[in-house]
């Protein structure tokens, strides 16, 4: 049958996490650093607020846009935290996650063999979205020694003519790496030089350590070039709700509203009641998730460092991104020993791309009692790592 | 707030050595922040948070909104304070509205409870009426559900 499959899908290779996914979850008592969502439930209230309106019955289909009330709410909350104004009548469109957002921004914006810059390590479904939607994509490298902060430099050798869109995700999964205004505002000059469309992926902005966030979108002649991404997934703890949303100049949230309004309709009503929830009165919650990941970040950081697994703290999301090349063991093989052996997940850093290698992800949105006795694992694991191999990759 | 004070309320059974890391500062300092605390009547001690109605000695428990008279130049203090000191109670308020105290006890048998609040309680001059609550049921108990399935939500053990 595989004759039948599209070749730009076809073409797509598997994801690295899947056929980790797979074993971990044969396995018992593991203590799993590999899960990229919050460990705490959606906060009651916005729980409650979708209950309520399913009570009411609100199971109807919504503008293509959105909730009118939601892109108000929006706007309104992305002025006020990022310092941007969004019309909410055509410059915000909801979408199911982020995830679709990308889509739609990257199927909206490229022609066939338009290029994307993107920042790598990565999110597992930044090439492969700009395969879909038909373009092609070049990675720019970021690295520890400045904690994985996208530095110009690394931009403008990466350009090539052709690139069309720099895509980014600050605070960025895998890595936890920020990017300090100063730097920013270079790459912000470098899009408006070259003409590119930045699309800004800030789902992970409000889990910020040191210092403030900055989006890109602020800086002048940026606005009217900047796809500004959120959602409630992650500083909300709405994973499954599947919530986002898009702003941008008219035109281009136009454009994304005809791929949406064809292939989704629109994000589920339920959702988009609980997110109106959770902009009117999650704030508390933010900040209370916030400063407990904080806390297990300075833990997991300190004790990795310890251990011997050098690692920068990560200035935002909830990664820690260390080097296991003291151990003399690669990412994978790491990664499978110190499962098989001591019954931890991380995820090998060849997932988020090649310049992934050599690096594990470990998510500290777990307990903090958990991590620590996951620390005490990797730190067993570290002083006896009798390197046992992995599964060759498929 | 107090960085100490915060994780007392969050509980979670840290050793000063766990607070120090957690808040940021030294052992010495949690230490010093504590006593600091307990010197400042702020933090008045340690209590677990228990769902007695699974033990089998299960505890009777009551709530007592109480009506009296307040005095010249101490209000319902002296009164309040006098009541608070029985072994019974386990909290005591001062209330607006409707009645003064509302006192939470608990005694070993309903009998007790009742023997209490008609022998101690309503007897003591400038009591003038109380009204209890037996309480059948808890559904939340210091800030934890108690019938909520323990443990983690399912997550998927790894993903993206």
């Amino acid at each position: 049958m595989k004759r039948f499959v599209a070749r730009h899908v076809a073409g797509i290779p598997k994801s690295g996490i899947r056929d980790f996914f797979e074993i971990v979850s044969k396995m018992k008592n593991v203590i799993s650093l590999g899960i990229g969502e919050p460990d705490f439930d959606t906060p009651w209230h916005i729980r409650e607020a979708a209950i309520y309106a399913l009570e009411k019955g609100k199971t109807h289909y919504t503008s293509n846009l959105g909730l009118l009330e939601l892109r108000r709410s929006i706007s309104a909350y992305v002025e006020k935290g990022y310092g941007v104004g969004y019309n909410p009548e055509d410059e915000v469109i909801v979408t199911v996650g982020v995830s679709e957002a990308i889509d739609l921004a990257l199927r909206a914006l490229l022609n066939p063999g338009d290029k994307v810059l993107y920042h790598q390590p990565c999110y597992v479904s930044y090439h492969p979205s700009v395969t879909l939607a038909h373009g092609i994509g070049i990675p720019v490298p970021t690295r520890a020694d400045d904690g994985f902060a996208l530095n110009v430099q690394d931009v403008e050798k990466a350009w090539e003519p052709g690139c069309k869109v720099l895509m980014m995700n600050l605070p960025c999964n895998p890595t936890g790496g920020t990017c300090d205004r100063a730097r920013l505002e270079r790459i912000a000059r470098f899009a408006v030089e070259k003409d590119l469309i930045v699309i800004s992926d800030e789902i992970y902005s409000e889990l910020v350590y040191d210092g403030a966030h900055t989006s890109i979108a602020v800086f002048p002649g940026m606005k009217e070039r900047t796809i500004f991404l959120h959602g409630f997934s992650k500083a909300f703890a709405m994973t499954g709700f599947r919530i986002g949303y898009a702003c941008g100049p008219a035109e281009l949230v136009d454009a994304m509203m005809k791929v949406h309004q064809y292939s989704m309709l629109c994000a589920p009503i339920l959702s988009q009641e609980a997110a109106i929830e959770a902009l009117a009165r999650g704030d508390e919650g933010v900040k209370s998730m916030r400063e407990q990941y904080h806390r297990r970040r300075d833990l997991m950081v300190s004790r990795l460092n310890a251990a011997g697994l050098r690692c920068r703290a990560p200035g935002g999301a909830f990664y820690v991104f260390p080097s296991v090349s003291s151990t003399g063991l690669g990412d994978r093989d790491f990664a499978y020993g110190l499962l098989n052996s001591q019954g931890v997940a991380v995820v090998p850093g060849e997932a988020f791309g090649q310049n992934g290698r050599g690096f594990v992800r470990a998510s500290f949105a777990t307990g903090y009692d958990q991590l620590v006795e996951a620390c005490d694992r990797i730190e067993r694991f570290v002083n006896t790592a009798a390197p046992c191999s992995a599964p060759s990759s498929s | 707030m107090n960085p100490v004070l915060k994780l007392l309320i969050e509980g979670g059974r840290l050793t000063s050595a766990q607070m120090a890391q957690v808040a940021g500062i030294s052992e010495a300092d949690v230490d010093k922040q504590l006593e600091q605390l307990r010197k400042d009547r702020v933090f008045l001690g340690w209590r677990p948070v228990l769902d007695l109605s699974r033990e089998s000695a299960a505890a009777v428990r009551a709530v007592i909104e109480v009506k009296m008279t307040p005095e010249r130049g101490g209000g319902f203090n002296r009164l309040a304070e006098r009541l608070s000191r029985f072994d019974e109670v386990e909290s005591c308020y001062l209330m607006s509205g409707a009645y003064d105290l509302l006192i939470f006890v608990n005694g070993p048998s309903l009998q007790r409870v009742a023997a209490f609040v008609s022998e101690r309680l309503s007897t003591l001059e400038g009591v003038l009426s109380t009204s209890t609550h037996f309480m059948l049921r808890s559904y939340k108990e210091g800030s934890f559900l108690i019938d909520a399935p323990a443990g983690e939500a399912d997550r998927l053990k790894v993903s993206p």
